[in-house]
């Protein structure tokens, strides 16, 4: 399982910062060439992100670009100059409805086609950041195949509902719910929305346990010192690692005895019960937490 | 000019024109070890006669009565920072009354002095026996401007060649935040405070006629602190202003905010915290500077958290450090230099922040300095070399611009001293296959710590099996040198005129460790 608990985002226009991206432990990071960057900025900071993408040995880190939406007049030049380089993802911001994903998937087959690559080989991370887009949230999610990710864009959507933002963030459990279930239904990752204050650690990890909770795949770093702390909360709990344990290891002694039904601790366990043990084990993993020794 | 290559494997000169024969650099403890006494040089002063004031009507008078001459050697303090006044005021009184050809030797040049080149260059100054030097007067040596080789010392270097007799100190002029007619002194008070004196107490010590120059004459007798007693003063001398307070005493540091320096002072946190020497009874010393800082704040984490009382901080210190004591997580701070505004008053405050000279503080050649029992060292560097050696003087166009200060006592003396760096900087990498200058010897440092990860000086293979153990991003140190040269490239070397050597590292045990040489231009 690759990890993708966190998404450190990096402003596309500065380089000294994307160079280093690969040392703050962050498991995918993404390069912005969306709001982090002015007007004035969008060309170099395109003609950066693909220089780095180009030449630049990011070793197996996972490098999402965010472009600019279809909206404006550097969407084209953003998925012309990106697509080519086979970034992990393009992130679609402002997707309303599947049109929006269509439109995306056209442009990015006509530049796989010209440069040589496989028909929908760069995936789409798709951004729900306005009230329609989260109610379309499952079409587009299944617009195309090329859609690997739900990703929630918090700061446009409390725009779009003329709310503020509260550091308990419940004004999300709506459409956080509705991105998961819609991504899980389709398959595909949810990623939640960046925690925008850098200077509350606290407030960042209890919104990272809730969103732990409700089952997104990961959340997005505006800030190197978030990493730690959403990686924090994705830490398995150090009893339910080792029931984990046990589990997997009854089914698979129940296995070589040609059971089908196991019983561990006292309590029946089938096969939802086993995948959810594997995924418990292959997190528990990334903390170095397996084998009864903890690091 | 003869050469001799030391146990550094680095050319010295067997001697220094006109001031005499210099040993090569042998080893870290060599000189320690083989247990000659040191030479000790307590000076010929002349009594005071009683008196009930010891004001000099002027700073004029005050030199001519000092006795000084032509070719002799001044000395200053450099505890004023960049807020000093007092090094140019004495330097322009020196070169209006005609003086020429001195030695001018403070125990640290401050990086706002440029006016010390001017002064070179007039004749005032010939030679220059300090820590290092920056801006224009770090470019005026390396240009080979002087027509003598500047001699750089550690601060435990300099203590020692004054109580050797190596630098034989003429007239001492110590600003004087606070003072009394009688010349009793200190730094912890005053519009012009600066916290603890600790150069200046050897200075007066040695010096064969000593000055006190202060803006804040108070009433005898000074209380409740003396840094400097009066039997060591010959004169005071009263000026309008020492300097400017706020550079004086600057805002208290803060910890850096950096990502790319708290990862740096992560990873050292870490290498320290697997060491297990963050216990009961440790002692500690950082600088101020951003990464090296930051480690002070995840080790004062770490206490707080096991509820361990250290035994000492060492050192130059910071508001943090002095916080940290506060806290009680030290029994006592030693402070021969204190950093920013926050410490100035805690001397006064708590009698557990005691202020010290260098030689207490790290004197190789006496009977026990307190970096020899420092348990652990955060040092900086300009770069660094595949054998661990650390260059923190000359910096990347082959320029003087840094000084030695405590960074070879406190490697030497510590039981773990790590470089916290990152791995390159405005795309120049910090590992080298060779620093240009050595300033501190690569058998003393245990490792290096940068953000892609920690290297281990093979010395120490307790050191790597704690890290390996705890499961820390350990690298080779050429594997790191070869990843990071993979997107800086590999730096041209600069250009040097390896027949003039401008300036000389000397160890802080008295021998030659490397030569600085004039830079082609």
């Amino acid at each position: 399982m690759r990890a993708m608990r966190s998404m450190l985002y990096i402003p596309g226009n500065a380089p000294g910062m994307i160079q280093n991206a690969a040392v703050f432990g962050a498991d995918l990071i993404m390069i912005d060439l969306e709001d982090a960057v002015a007007l004035a900025e969008k060309d170099a900071a395109r003609d950066i992100a693909a220089g780095f993408l180009r030449h630049y040995d990011f070793g197996d880190l996972p490098v999402v670009v965010r472009i600019n939406g279809a909206d404006t007049p550097f969407f084209e030049a953003d998925l012309e100059s990106i697509v080519p380089l086979q970034p992990f993802a393009i992130r679609l911001p402002k997707c309303q409805a599947p049109s929006d994903v269509l439109l995306a998937d056209a442009k990015m087959m006509e530049i796989e086609e010209k440069a040589g690559l496989p028909a929908g080989s760069v995936p789409i991370h798709a951004m729900l950041e306005s009230a329609r887009g989260i109610e379309h949230a499952y079409a587009i999610a299944t617009a195309c195949p090329r859609v690997r990710a739900l990703t929630l864009g918090g700061q446009d959507l409390t725009a779009d509902l003329g709310i503020q933002k509260t550091r308990e963030g419940w004004e999300f459990f709506y459409a956080r719910s509705r991105v998961v279930m819609a991504a899980k239904a389709a398959g595909i990752d949810a990623f939640d929305t960046v925690w925008t204050d850098f200077n509350d650690p606290e407030g960042l990890f209890r919104e990272a346990k809730q969103i732990v909770e409700l089952g997104f795949t990961g959340k997005a770093a505006i800030h190197p010192s978030q990493v730690p702390i959403i990686h924090r909360a994705f830490r398995p709990d150090e009893r339910e690692v080792r029931k984990a344990e046990r589990i997997l290891a009854a089914a698979e002694e129940a296995e070589r005895q040609g059971r089908g039904v196991v019983a561990v601790d006292g309590k029946m366990v089938d096969a939802p019960i086993i995948a959810r043990a594997r995924h418990l084990i292959s997190l528990a993993g990334l903390y170095g937490m397996e084998g009864g020794e903890e690091r | 000019m003869n050469f001799v290559k030391n146990a550094a494997g680095r050319l010295v000169p067997t001697e220094v024109h006109g001031v005499g024969a210099f040993a090569p650099y042998r080893g870290a403890l060599s000189r320690i070890l083989e247990g000659n006494p040191s030479p000790s040089a307590f000076p010929k002063r002349k009594p005071e006669p009683p008196c009930r004031s010891k004001v000099a009507p002027s700073l004029k008078a005050a030199i001519e009565k000092s006795g000084l001459e032509n070719g002799m050697t001044v000395s200053f303090h450099h505890h004023l920072r960049n807020g000093d006044k007092v090094i140019p005021l004495v330097l322009e009184t020196l070169l209006q009354m005609g003086f020429r050809d001195l030695t001018f030797a403070p125990s640290s040049i401050p990086d706002s002095h440029d006016c010390v080149a001017d002064y070179v260059r007039k004749g005032l100054i010939r030679r220059i026996w300090t820590s290092g030097a920056r801006g224009e007067v770090g470019r005026m040596i390396s240009r080979g401007e002087m027509g003598e080789m500047v001699i750089i010392r550690s601060h435990g270097g300099r203590a020692r060649a004054i109580e050797e007799g190596s630098i034989q100190i003429d007239v001492a002029f110590l600003a004087a935040p606070a003072c009394d007619a009688l010349g009793n002194f200190t730094g912890c008070i005053g519009k012009s405070a600066c916290g603890s004196l600790g150069y200046a107490i050897t200075d007066a010590r040695f010096a064969r006629h000593v000055i006190a120059v202060t803006d804040n004459l108070v009433e005898y007798p000074l209380h409740p602190h003396v840094s400097v007693p009066q039997y060591l003063v010959n004169q005071v001398v009263v000026v309008d202003s020492l300097g400017d307070p706020a550079k004086i005493a600057t805002g208290a540091a803060r910890i850096t905010r950096n990502p790319l320096d708290l990862k740096v002072a992560e990873n050292a946190y870490r290498l320290l915290s697997a060491s297990g020497i963050l216990a009961p009874g440790c002692s500690f010393q950082v600088g101020a500077g951003g990464a090296s800082l930051a480690v002070a704040a995840f080790v004062r984490d770490h206490m707080r958290e096991k509820g361990i009382q250290g035994s000492f901080g060492l050192g130059g210190i910071s508001g943090y450090m002095s916080q940290m004591l506060e806290e009680g997580l030290f029994r006592g701070l030693f402070d021969v230099q204190s950093f920013d505004s926050s410490v100035t008053g805690s001397m006064v405050r708590n009698r557990s922040h005691m202020e010290i000279d260098p030689s207490w503080y790290a004197n190789p050649m006496n009977q026990g300095c307190l970096v020899h029992n420092l348990d652990v060292v955060i040092l900086a560097a300009l770069e660094v070399d595949t054998d661990f050696n650390v260059n923190v003087l000359t910096g990347n166009d082959g320029y003087l611009r840094g000084a030695s200060g405590g960074h070879s006592d406190t490697a030497a003396g510590a039981r773990v001293a790590i470089v916290v760096a990152p791995s390159f900087r405005g795309g120049v990498p910090t590992i080298k296959d060779r620093v240009q200058t050595i300033v501190t010897p690569g058998e003393t440092v245990d490792a290096i710590a940068t953000e892609r990860g920690i290297c281990i000086n093979p010395r120490r293979a307790d050191l790597w099996e704690a890290a390996r153990k705890a499961n820390l991003p350990i690298r080779e140190i050429t594997d790191l040198k070869k990843e990071v040269e993979r997107f800086t490239g590999v730096p041209e070397p600069v250009e040097l005129d390896t027949d003039r050597v401008v300036a000389v590292v000397e160890y802080r045990d008295g021998t030659l460790l490397d030569s600085i040489y004039r830079v082609r231009e």
